[in-house]
């Protein structure tokens, strides 16, 4: 069974600032990170690995740098990383995206299970999971909670997910191969080990161009994007209301004055 | 394709500011972009007061005057029309309207075929009705392939769902499918009269940026939209519409069954649909002094939503969790009871019309983005708010 783990890296929420001057969103020595969602798909695929043998694949795209995001997902446990990194690729929308990452995971064929997270915290689209799967011809399973169970001895191999949604979850049955966004509640990730760090360290990790996914300059980034960003600004400020202080009694009468009308 | 024009740039440095990739230097009073960084998303053309910064695109020549209308994707479940489907319907009309062309709403089910008078009633000109079996429950493989043909067959110039965990698993299959471009989770939509293009405005990096995205080459322009931002179509009981019944053949897909729906227990209140969200945070103490959260929510008629110190202390389930790892929410109220207001947990609410904080720290970031703050001990401030609320609601 061969586990592809898809992440990015992004800038660290915590320490995205507004400058109040510009009204401009401040970037200057902010780290990067792992997108939080992916923290769990990794786990999840590092305990299906334990559990089941599984040999795990992490792939990213991105610029050079994102070269960290990947050797820390081998330091919590991966075995394998390969960065999809070429110019070409900048400018890249969700689309696209999708189309880089599926070709990736086609090259790493045979793969059983595709997992990524919900969604990234600086884009929040939630598009590229099920735009893989569709590249892909996969099933899906969106907001996945938890793995019921994993038939591995069938042929195909089955898989039982629980979904979450607005008001419940549901309850999916899948083929594999398949893919899965996971939602925060499936697994409480763990720490690297030092001995995974060390190994993470010295690992050669492999960046792929679009001619290792056998597509064309045209097909990938900007040029192979449907959408374009015409325009990125900043909403103005929120300037903070009337702050009732003091006497309970008071501040919640004056509280429902305001609102009254609303309720 | 992204260049520095010299003779414009006067190296001010804005675009380093904004960059969201650290990929500008200024070297000798010159913007120079480092391009193994720049990922072109163009923050740094619209800073730049000097039109100095191009990114520069080959234009695509297509014929797409034969696309047209535009469609909303009518999310049901066990027969019932999503909410969403209403505020996209009196969005789509305008758009028509802009267009001069008709609006159309997509309804796949099993024996659905009365709701079709709810979506004209709201607005739409032509249902596209597709009633079977297979499609009693949502799959997104099987309802992507139908409205894949649908979409191939009527050509649409715009494609509208909601934001959904449905909306948005769904649109995207679609739109590889169809090879054309989706945008997520728009809070704005408008047409550029010009160009006749849907000008699509959405929040990034939590709502700290905006972006205006558009699909000028491609068909359709398919976008999901947030909850609860757009108004929802009136009712005209009398509206006439056309409905045009599809029958596909082959479109189970066989690798995945849908099983059971459980619903939530706690909730009586649909968090993404509900129109007023009380919430609870660290300030709450224990699990068991949630009851005081969900009765604020039940006099309110709200739903309880949770910050993540709530459900990583266990207090909560994480169904409940807003925030950047929980849901994004954007109600008419939005009540924070003993939250700090952590940009996590900001980003995640901070499109709610209507934001009140209580808590008894009064420099809580929290309070910074409340249209109403209540600086106190939430275990007084709620029993006296509930008992406010009931005399209004019962007077």
């Amino acid at each position: 069974m061969q586990i592809v783990v898809c992440i990015k890296q992004v800038p660290q929420t915590t320490e995205v600032k507004i400058d109040p001057q510009t009204n401009t969103l401040v970037r200057e020595g902010v780290s990067s990170i792992i997108n939080p969602f992916d923290m769990y798909a990794i786990e999840e695929a590092v305990r299906l690995k334990e559990k089941f043998q599984a040999k795990t694949t992490v792939i990213t795209m991105g610029p050079p740098q994102a070269e960290a995001a990947l050797r820390e997902a081998l330091s919590l446990g991966i075995d394998n990383a390969v960065h999809l990194c070429d110019r070409a690729f900048a400018g890249s929308d969700t689309w696209t995206t999708s189309l880089v990452l599926a070709k990736a995971i086609e090259k790493l064929s045979p793969v059983d299970l595709v997992i990524c997270g919900k969604q990234a915290s600086d884009g929040d689209t939630a598009q590229v999971g099920p735009g893989i799967a569709s590249h892909l011809d996969l099933p899906q399973a969106t907001y996945v909670r938890k793995i019921d169970t994993i038939h591995l001895d069938t042929n195909p191999k089955i898989m039982v997910v629980e979904r979450l949604l607005e008001d419940g979850y549901e309850i999916l049955e899948l083929k594999l191969p398949a893919l899965i966004t996971v939602v925060k509640e499936i697994n409480e990730p763990r720490l690297p080990s030092l001995k995974g760090k060390l190994r993470a360290k010295k690992e050669v990790i492999p960046a792929w161009t679009h001619k290792d996914i056998g597509l064309s300059q045209e097909a990938v980034g900007l040029k192979g994007s449907p959408t374009q960003v015409v325009k990125i600004f900043t909403p103005p400020p929120k300037k903070g209301g009337k702050i009732f202080e003091g006497e309970p009694q008071e501040a919640v009468s004056g509280l429902i004055k305001e609102i009254e009308d609303l309720l | 394709m992204i260049k520095v024009i010299k003779d414009k740039c006067v190296g001010c440095g804005l675009c380093a500011k904004v960059c969201p990739s650290s990929a500008i230097k200024i070297i000798d009073k010159l913007a120079v972009i480092d391009l193994d960084k720049c990922n072109l998303c163009s923050a740094c053309v619209t800073a730049c007061k000097f039109g100095a910064i191009l990114i520069e695109r080959e234009e695509l020549k297509k014929d797409l005057s034969s696309y047209k209308g535009v469609w909303v994707f009518s999310e049901q479940r066990n027969g019932e029309i999503a909410p969403v489907v209403f505020e996209l319907l009196g969005k789509a009309r305008q758009l028509a309207k802009d267009l001069n062309t008709y609006t159309g709403a997509v309804l796949l089910g099993y024996q659905i075929k009365e709701k079709t008078r709810e979506l004209i009633e709201r607005g739409a000109d032509k249902v596209f009705l597709v009633d079977n079996p297979v499609l009693k429950n949502y799959i997104a493989e099987n309802y992507s392939r139908v409205i894949t043909q649908l979409l191939r067959k009527y050509k649409p110039e715009i494609f509208l769902a909601g934001a959904t965990t449905t909306g948005r698993s769904l649109v995207s299959r679609i739109a590889v499918n169809i090879h054309t471009g989706l945008t997520a989770d728009c809070t704005g939509l408008d047409i550029d009269k010009e160009k006749k293009i849907l000008i699509q405005t959405r929040p990034a990096f939590g709502g700290n940026i905006m972006a205006q995205i558009i699909t000028p080459d491609y068909r359709p322009q398919m976008a999901t939209v947030r909850h609860k931002v757009m108004p929802p179509a009136g009712i005209l009981p009398q509206r006439k519409g056309e409905v045009i019944e599809e029958k596909f053949s082959e479109i189970e897909d066989a690798r995945i069954k849908f099983i059971d729906f459980i619903k939530e227990e706690l909730s009586t209140v649909n968090l993404a649909e509900a129109d007023i969200i009380v919430s609870g945070g660290r300030g709450i103490g224990g699990a068991e002094n949630f009851r005081l959260i969900e009765e604020l929510a039940q006099v309110l008629g709200g739903a309880v939503g949770a910050s993540r110190a709530a459900v990583d202390a266990g207090w909560i389930p994480y169904f409940h969790q807003v925030g950047q790892t929980g849901r994004t929410v954007s109600p008419k109220i939005y009540i924070a009871c003993g939250i700090s207001g952590q940009i996590q947990h900001l980003v995640g609410m901070q499109s709610s019309k209507l934001i009140i904080a209580i808590n008894k720290d009064p420099s809580a970031p929290i309070f910074k983005v409340a249209n109403y703050g209540i600086v106190g001990d939430l275990f007084e401030i709620i029993p006296l708010l509930i008992k406010k609320i009931k005399e209004i609601k019962s007077s």
